[in-house]
């Protein structure tokens, strides 16, 4: 398993080649990319600032957890922080799996729950100001 | 018997009166608090909610926020009744935005 925080650009073919196992079958990734706008409005760069201790704590649960539930053997998780500019891959996962299936379940339900409860806050640069993206629908909760 | 029993605070034993918690802010709750971390004095037997209501008195506008925050006491989640002990790391959490 390979879960890490980077401020270095993430290194996307040493994630796959750590889950390209023989008895894997398929491998998944996903790369969650700087989009150079929010809603219309013009992105020049993001910032990402972390809880780190924590968010590794949290993202290797969450790894563990996808590896027991569909039975896993290997999975590659990496956030970047600090600043990014557009189409920098923020986050990267890799998934292998013996069949396809696992591995496209395991790695959607990698990214949907770190976006809940991992202590990581991007904040949007615009040309005249930046904001802190907080979703109304990310609350983590007690327990 | 009488005079055997010592009065409670002379008691070595006996909890101290005061805790200090280490509390951390990120993103938009370290630009609120115009800094990252704190040491905070307070009672012993104080809740998260006894700390956000003792931070409110210098930043009213962290009790308007704090109903967004989620809480995080030595990395686990808790809820704002979560009592605290001496030595604690208390994180106030923003609506996490990562990925």
């Amino acid at each position: 398993m390979i879960v890490e925080l980077t401020s270095d650009p993430i290194d996307v073919p040493r994630l796959i080649a750590h889950v390209n196992k023989p008895s894997n079958g398929g491998i998944c990734t996903f790369l969650g990319v700087v989009r150079d706008n929010a809603e219309g409005r013009p992105v020049v760069k993001l910032g990402y600032e972390a809880y780190e201790s924590m968010a590794v704590a949290q993202m290797r649960v969450i790894v563990q957890e996808a590896m027991q539930r569909w039975s896993l053997d290997a999975v590659a998780l990496s956030h970047r922080t600090g600043e990014l500019q557009i189409g920098e891959a923020s986050v990267a996962i890799a998934v292998g799996a013996p069949h396809r299936a696992e591995a496209f379940e395991a790695c959607r339900f990698i990214i949907d729950t770190l976006k809940t409860r991992v202590p990581i806050w991007k904040k949007e640069f615009f040309q005249d100001g930046a904001v802190w993206v907080e979703p109304v629908s990310s609350q983590p909760s007690a327990g | 018997m009488v005079g055997t029993k010592p009065p409670p605070s002379a008691s070595p034993a006996e909890a101290p009166s005061a805790i200090i918690v280490r509390v951390l802010f990120f993103a938009s709750m370290a630009d609120l608090m115009g800094e990252r971390r704190r040491s905070l004095d307070l009672p012993a037997g104080s809740t998260i909610a006894d700390a956000l209501r003792h931070m409110a008195i210098e930043v009213p506008e962290l009790a308007a926020r704090a109903p967004h925050v989620s809480f995080a006491v030595n990395e686990a989640f808790v809820s704002a009744d979560a009592p605290l002990s001496d030595g604690d790391e208390l994180a106030l959490i923003p609506p996490v935005s990562g990925g």
